[in-house]
């Protein structure tokens, strides 16, 4: 069996699943069946494919970063310029896709969750263009940190609901959409912003998220006669990585997912779930988690906000698993570091989750032949993150 | 036979409906909860659900989410919870259940979380997140080491999958009265007993159903038990008195005793029969 044809009944090998509350069960049935209805309906992928092209911007360029490439002296480094679509990251290709399966669901109400608030702003922005109203559940801790997505949101049309339980950040939020979803499973849908939580959730935005790697494909063949050699992607729950990975999952390409070591992964300061944590079931899905010894789920710590979450998609977990491919994890400073190092050579400034793909490309470059291609997708622009790095680099802003 | 069918049977001899009392373990120290079940049981409570807490309670609302945090930092882990259950059961002959989310038994593993239970006297696991397909060596162990297992039933859930259900669940059957989380509430609503007495008639005694969910106040009991049910679970109504109490635990104690006994008078059917259909 191909890497491709998973999940087989929800599973990937022995991840994913569907570990929900009873309620939700027939919701998720109810979701599957609409999905696999148009998932092959061409009037939808139509739709789909108009608004990705005349509202989102796609296909986003894949774009040959000459100077970076010729400093590392190694091989050719390409950046897959997801921080081009519209919202300024990848976030936007889930979105459309979900709010318009929403809308041909006869849902009404959409509720979806945000950490940094990316996914929430695509969501408000998806849920404008469809007409549909959009709740945003977003940690307070976050709330207060992320003050400008909020308003953002609000000129979107949307609600904020600050969650004020547990850790206050993205995890609680995710738990506190999949309860307002339990008591309104009726009238609403629940966007989920990652390939997280239970079966369908993971393959539905997966398949939406891969146009990034048929895209890929396409450039590729067109601007180099080949595929690439290498793809990076940074990796929180994983839907930027996944959508760049899977339509190669059975070619030669080797893969290198990259997670946040925040602090370093000897501390407890980080967030790679994959390079540092242990099996667990967590938001409806069997997984590899950031958990103590009797299995609560642990506070994480990145830089990127993007990043930070104790799980990651059920597919990673397998494709580790499988050794399909190589995850490593990249500090805190070394993201900064190459985010500084892409703004100057390239005059790209690179989301500081991209940042983290950046830096392992740099350190992987040279290790490669000169004729070899590495693919790097920048899954969102950094213009958010600028105070974060001025106050790295001492900058009175 | 095991202690939890056999409770259930003695009350229907008495013509009872069961009090389930839950308890989140732990909070708001492990050191009060078996006082707390003390009290829950001279209240009436006939069988008493444990709770191990879980950093992320997805099916809990707002009281039993403060609940398992202030259980979590007072250091509850689930061996004390069982240590906490050994106590429990040295003290009275009350069936005993533990609910926990599934990463909790996963984590410790199926069979050590099994051996466990047993050992510390233990009589039904319910894990409200773990889903009956995915339950088949949970239930293979939990048979070995005498546990009944106890499955939930929604308002959604189809026949087909309701048979499902209560072919693999033992003790009694869990019917969450209304879509959403755990929670007091104002009412029981219709759709609740619509979806009662429709169980009731598809299920037809094969196991005992025990309504949950929302529960809070003797009016609700006694609906539910009149509509069809064998038993009422009230957990968060309890949990916000441990909560509004946290600095008098004898007035804490005496609250809960008082509540689970007006609780459990509405459990007692004598008249009531007459009414349902």
């Amino acid at each position: 069996m191909d890497y491709s044809d998973y999940p087989v009944k929800g599973k990937y090998g022995r991840y994913g699943g569907s570990f929900v509350p009873e309620t939700l069960v027939a919701a998720l049935s109810e979701l599957e069946m609409a999905y696999a209805r148009l998932r092959g309906d061409k009037e939808f992928q139509q739709r789909l494919s108009v608004y990705l092209s005349t509202f989102a911007g796609r296909p986003t360029p894949l774009y040959y970063a000459e100077n970076l490439s010729q400093k590392l002296g190694g091989a050719r480094i390409y950046l897959k310029r997801e921080d081009l679509a519209h919202g300024g990251a990848h976030k936007i290709n889930n979105t459309l896709g979900q709010a318009l399966l929403a809308k041909h669901m006869g849902k009404t109400r959409v509720i979806a969750e945000t950490g940094a608030g990316q996914h929430g702003v695509a969501a408000a922005i998806a849920c404008a263009a469809l007409g549909l109203r959009c709740e945003v559940y977003m940690g307070t801790e976050d709330v207060e940190r992320q003050k400008l997505n909020v308003f953002r949101m609000e000129l979107l049309n949307a609600t904020v609901h600050p969650v004020e339980l547990g850790s206050k950040t993205l995890k609680d939020a995710i738990n506190e959409a999949l309860r307002d979803w339990t008591a309104n499973v009726h009238t609403t849908y629940y966007l989920i912003g990652s390939v997280v939580g239970p079966h369908p959730y993971p393959m539905i935005v997966r398949d939406f998220q891969s146009v990034i790697g048929r895209e890929i494909r396409e450039q590729m063949t067109r601007q180099v006669g080949r595929l690439p050699d290498a793809l990076v992607a940074c990796v929180g729950g994983g839907s930027n990585a996944i959508g760049t990975f899977y339509p190669f999952l059975d070619d030669d390409v080797a893969m290198h997912g990259v997670e946040a070591a925040g602090a370093g992964l000897a501390t407890a300061k980080h967030a790679a779930s994959l390079c540092a944590g242990s099996e667990g079931v967590f938001h409806g899905m069997l997984t590899y988690l950031l958990q103590d010894t009797d299995g609560q789920v642990q506070a994480t710590h990145s830089i990127s906000a993007g990043l930070d979450y104790p799980g990651v998609g059920p597919e990673h977990a397998f494709l580790k698993h499988e050794k399909r491919v190589l995850f490593s994890a990249v500090t805190d400073t070394e993201a900064l570091e190459a985010f500084l190092e892409l703004s100057r050579t390239e005059g790209i400034l690179p989301a500081l989750e991209s940042a983290h793909a950046v830096a392992h490309a740099v350190e992987l470059a040279p290790t490669l032949d000169q004729d070899d291609v590495i693919v790097v997708t920048l899954s969102g622009r950094g213009d958010k993150d600028v105070d974060v790095v001025g106050r790295y680099v001492g900058a009175n802003i | 036979m095991s202690a939890i069918a056999a409770t259930f049977r003695e009350l229907r001899r008495k013509n009872e409906g069961a009090l389930i009392a839950y308890v989140m373990a732990g909070d708001p120290a492990p050191k009060h909860t078996v006082k707390i079940v003390d009290a829950l049981v001279a209240g009436g409570a006939d069988i008493v659900e444990l709770g191990i807490p879980f950093s992320d309670p997805i099916a809990d609302g707002p009281t039993l989410q403060r609940a398992a945090v202030r259980a979590l930092e007072a250091g509850t882990t689930p061996r004390k919870v069982f240590d906490v259950a050994r106590a429990v059961k040295s003290a009275h002959d009350v069936p005993l259940v533990v609910m926990t989310y599934y990463n909790i038994v996963h984590q410790m593993g199926v069979e050590a979380f099994c051996s466990a239970a047993e050992q510390s006297g233990v009589n039904g696991v319910i894990a409200p997140d773990l889903p009956v397909e995915e339950a088949a060596l949970y239930k293979e162990a939990a048979t070995r080491y005498g546990l009944d297992t106890i499955f939930l039933a929604a308002p959604s859930t189809s026949e087909a999958r309701l048979e499902k259900l209560l072919n693999a669940s033992s003790g009694f059957l869990y019917l969450v009265s209304a879509n959403g989380v755990t929670g007091a509430r104002e009412t029981v609503q219709d759709e609740s007993i619509a979806f009662i007495k429709q169980t009731a008639s598809i299920i037809r005694g094969r196991a005992p159903l025990a309504v949950g969910f929302g529960l809070s106040q003797p009016s609700h009991v006694r609906q539910v038990i009149d509509n069809g049910a064998n038993a009422a679970i009230v957990g968060s109504r309890f949990a916000e008195i441990v909560e509004q109490n946290l600095d008098d635990s004898d007035k804490m104690l005496k609250m809960l005793r008082q509540c689970a006994h007006a609780l459990k008078r509405s459990t007692r059917l004598s008249g009531a029969m007459e009414v349902t259909d």
